[in-house]
């Protein structure tokens, strides 16, 4: 399956560039991300939780990010075995460019499964990957343009990634 | 008035009773002393090498007994093939090899590669869990055509393509039909699909398999229709066990619809493996399993066309189909699309040219063979559709059309191969023309048209081969075995009676229907009369139930015993009742000598019979038993014409059934009420077929459609109320009881009618669409009215 997308970040490039090449932000972002371990030259090995249909498995891969090219695109793939339940590998090719208002963020994202996913979960798989993909950068934009202002303390039952936002704006005094 | 006893009757069924309250006994009720499981590593690649599997953490998971990889059965054999097919250019069809656990390679999803042997199911599943497997994925071949290009991926490397056979029927008609074509005032011409199946019997695979080390021998306990040809197939080509050291047993067996023939992997394996470890080994299916372990059905894509003269008689038929046959050849693969499809392309009609050709494919799929019907729905289909659209095209009446090209002179060769020696195909279009009610359609279709729904109706033939077969000329065919029947008719001293028959029944009825032969012939009640089935230690042979074959084969074979048990017992008679034999008649259970009031009972025969103290020793042995062996002359053929009126609702194309009619001829029938039953199930499956069912793959060979979620089965607000007629009879000339089998005439008879049927409800609607590929989803009716 296929699908393609855009966003507008509200940042510079360059710094979008960093985060998307930041293992932690990796890890915070994908979704279901238990543990990574690794680095952008070597590559990371994950450990992601999934649910797809009636599935609940622990995917246990790689993810690799090639065709860097500085500031402007990378692809983001990965290769998950989850035992009994099967297999799933995607990729995502990233590109950024600069636009009025930030900085705008298309993917285009290739996904495919194998095993008991796809023979229980193929039929949904589609609206799956496209929710995936969709958690995926709402939460990157959301790790890169930090809180709202207004947003104050904690809210409760916010999750660690949650309570993560805005690692960046800190990071880079944004 | 109907008959209450014998051939005839429709007395209630007798194993009901055990299934109705739950007793029955299956193979997955069958546990055994010591028993250990088996859970199957299956591949969830399609095509792939396999780099390495290792199996060290997993042999120290707890409960676990032993694993066993590809690399155990060195020296031991693979899976065979029953059937050999030649092809056009004479040279045998490309076979590869199926072994019992994949070898360096894996070539469709649920190819087994590692038994994992432990104390319990859980704990072998999880072991599985910890077996490291590398496995280099390969490009899958999945769509038939793309698989016989010449860069495609190769299924197996060891041949030269992944095409099994190319063949060609009548390969010597083929200039003749060209020709016609040529000549032919109209040609109409058809491309379809017939839908992959999964025939999801309601009780999944279970083997057992049990080595007594004391006398060395083996039992396999499993879900089979044909115990015989199980201990055949895998005694002498898989496990090199002689046949008396094997025994073979299909206890109660939840359905079959031909998925339960073949020889599968797994019962070669716990068979084997129980050997190993000297300890009963278990194997039961989920329903996911059997998804991508049971062989599928159907998955042909044809082109065919119909060459008319221009008074709209039929010239010619030519036929282009693929056939998938999966990534391995499955028992009798080779022969569903060849001699059980191409020998019926002739159909009801009397067309005197006719070319099949097949090119067998193999993909990266679960292997496909026989599925209820096998080969014979795939032709009926086709043939139908054609007819129908013909009729279409040439603005004719179908049922005329049709009327106009029936074979009507019988015996009848066909141009392919066959001779039907029997069927009145008039006779049956009345009477379903009558029980339909089919004077009624325009009322009845206005009052849908009231309702805002378009109504069609679609009618079909069909003509099947069954009471599978004559072994002589199976055997030029390419069978690798024979297909008579046997069976022993044991005559207890008291005058009982147990029936030993090759036949196997799971769902049919036969214990039953056979009972009510013996009780006509002898003049005894039903209720002294048992069979005894599906054991290879209890019963003398047989080579199991398919292709409608019981009662035609089987059966005929039971007649043949009773009447060896007939003339002893007229003997024994004679000498009692001191007269001729000549003169002996038996009648109503008592033996009389004629002329005279000199009479004695069936029980004083057979009590003679083992107690001899007044007995013609000097020419007669004591006992009453007899076995008889019966090979066909000749294929029956059953026939019958079948309407079926439906409902689209035009917004949404959702397609309901409103009447069915179905009117056959089965020849003879022994018990109407389990013929009717038979038809009705395979009407179920039919319309299943034509509706609902899909087996999906995506590009990589995922099994897509691997549950009930995604693989529609019918279910009961899915079917109409059946008018299921059989009055129509030409018995058949050639087997003792003139029967011509049913088993498989619904499945057979039915998807064609349902397809016309909706694409007359278009038409009706002002949508000329000429052909809908099966299932006939909303979405696909949908999108053929709004394209």
């Amino acid at each position: 399956m296929e699908l393609s997308d855009s966003r507008v970040i509200n940042a510079p490039k360059n710094e979008v560039w960093t985060a998307l090449l930041n293992p932690e932000v990796l890890q915070d972002c994908i979704p279901g991300c238990q543990e990574m371990a690794g680095s952008i030259e070597e590559g990371f090995e994950a450990t992601v939780v999934q649910k797809i249909g009636p599935v609940k498995a622990t995917f246990k891969g790689a993810v690799q990010l090639t065709d860097i090219v500085e500031g402007e695109s990378c692809t983001i793939s990965g290769e998950g075995k989850g035992g009994p339940a099967g297999f799933a590998k995607g990729g995502a090719k990233v590109r950024l460019a600069e636009v009025e208002g930030g900085t705008e963020l298309s993917y285009d994202v290739e996904a495919k499964i194998g095993g008991k996913i796809a023979q229980l979960g193929s039929r949904i798989i589609d609206g799956v990957a496209r929710k995936l993909a969709d958690e995926f950068f709402t939460k990157f934009q959301s790790v890169v343009e930090g809180p709202a202002e207004e947003s104050g303390a904690v809210e409760e039952g916010a999750t660690e990634a949650e309570v993560k936002k805005g690692w960046l704006k800190r990071t880079f005094g944004g | 008035m109907p008959k209450d006893h014998g051939i005839g009757a429709s007395p209630k069924r007798r194993e009901d009773v055990r299934f109705l309250t739950g007793k029955g006994q299956y193979t997955d009720d069958i546990n055994l002393h010591g028993q250990t499981y088996v859970h199957f590593l299956r591949s969830d690649v399609a095509h792939g090498i396999i780099k390495s599997i290792d199996t060290s953490a997993a042999e120290n998971m707890p409960g676990v007994v032993r694993i066993f990889t590809g690399a155990d059965f060195e020296g031991v054999g693979g899976l065979p093939c029953g059937w050999q097919i030649t092809d056009r250019h004479g040279q045998p069809m490309q076979e590869p090899g199926h072994p019992v656990l994949a070898r360096g390679k894996v070539r469709h999803v649920g190819d087994p590669i590692a038994a994992i042997i432990a104390e319990t199911k859980e704990q072998a599943r999880d072991a599985a869990e910890a077996i490291e497997l590398d496995i280099e994925e390969l490009p899958a071949v999945v769509d038939m055509v793309s698989a016989l290009a010449p860069d495609a991926p190769k299924v197996h490397d060891e041949l030269t393509s992944n095409l099994c056979y190319d063949w060609g029927f009548v390969e010597e008609n083929k200039a003749a039909v060209d020709e016609a074509f040529e000549k032919a005032a109209h040609v109409t011409t058809l491309e379809l699909i017939n839908n992959r199946l999964v025939a999801n019997p309601m009780e999944p695979r279970v083997a057992v398999g049990d080595y007594n080390q004391a006398n060395d021998e083996s039992t396999l306990y499993t879900t089979s229709q044909n115990p015989h040809v199980i201990r055949l197939l895998m005694g002498a080509f898989v496990l090199g066990i002689p046949e008396h050291k094997l025994r073979v047993v299909a206890p109660d067996v939840g359905g079959g619809f031909g998925t339960k023939i073949f020889h599968y992997a797994e019962e070669a394996f716990v068979t084997f493996a129980s050997r190993q470890i000297r300890r009963p080994v278990k194997w039961t299916s989920t329903r996911s399993e059997a998804f991508m372990s049971d062989a599928h059905g159907r998955d042909h894509k044809t082109k065919i066309e119909l060459a008319l003269d221009a008074d709209n008689n039929f010239m010619a038929i030519r036929t282009d189909t693929y056939a998938n046959m999966g990534a391995y050849l499955s028992t009798f693969a080779p022969s569903v699309p060849t001699w059980l499809h191409g020998t019926l392309m002739a159909g009801n009609y009397k067309t005197p040219l006719i070319y099949v050709n097949v090119k067998a494919v193999f993909t990266n799929t679960v292997p496909v063979d026989a599925y209820r019907g096998a080969g014979r729905p795939e032709a009926t289909f086709q043939l139908e559709r054609l007819v129908d659209k013909a009729a279409r095209e040439l603005g004719v009446d179908p049922i005329a059309l049709r009327r106009q090209n029936f074979i009507t002179q019988f015996p009848y060769a066909t141009p392919v191969a066959v001779e039907y020696d029997t069927g009145d195909y008039i006779a049956t279009m009345d009477r379903m023309e009558e029980i339909m009610d089919l004077s009624g359609f325009e009322a009845r279709r206005k009052a849908s048209e009231a309702k805002g729904k378009w109504r069609g109706l679609g009618v079909n033939c069909y003509i099947e081969a069954c009471g599978i077969a004559p072994s002589n000329l199976v055997g030029q065919l390419g069978a690798r075995a024979g297909l008579y029947d046997a069976a022993t008719v044991r005559v207890n001293a008291t005058g009982s009676i147990s029936v030993m028959v090759g036949a196997h029944s799971h769902g049919q009825g036969h214990e039953t229907t056979f009972p009510q032969v013996i009780a006509e012939m002898i003049g005894i009640d039903e209720s002294q009369v048992d069979i005894v089935h599906g054991d290879s230690s209890k019963i003398p042979f047989g080579m199991g139930t398919y292709g409608s074959r019981s009662l035609a084969v089987c059966g005929s074979a039971m007649v043949r015993a009773a009447e060896k048990v007939i003339r002893k017992a007229k003997k024994i008679a004679a000498h009692l009742l001191e007269a001729s034999e000549a003169d002996i008649e038996l009648k109503d259970g008592k033996f009389s000598v004629a002329g005279t009031d000199k009479e004695c009972a069936w029980g004083d025969v057979t009590l003679a019979a083992y107690v001899p103290h007044n007995y013609p020793l000097e020419d007669i042995e004591p006992g009453l038993e007899e076995t008889a062996f019966y090979d066909p002359a000749n294929f029956t053929y059953p026939s019958g014409a079948y309407a079926c009126e439906v409902e689209v609702d035009p917004e949404t194309g959702k397609v309901t059934i409103e009447k069915f009619a179905a009117a056959d001829d089965f020849g003879n029938v022994v018990n109407p009420m389990i013929v009717e039953g038979q038809v009705h199930g395979g009407i179920a499956q039919g319309i299943g077929q034509a509706l609902l069912e899909a087996a999906v793959y995506d590009e990589n060979g995922q099994l897509q459609s691997a549950s009930y979620m995604d693989y529609a089965m019918p279910r009961a607000d899915d079917v109409p109320f059946y008018i299921v007629d059989h009055s129509c009879c030409t018995p058949c000339t050639h087997n003792p009881l003139g029967v011509k089998g049913c088993g498989e005439a619904g499945a057979i008879g039915s998807p064609p009618a349902v397809v016309n049927a909706v694409i007359d409800a278009l038409a009706s609607g002002g949508k000329n669409v000429p052909h809908i590929d099966m299932p006939l989803t909303p979405h696909r009716v949908w999108k053929a009215i709004n394209q």
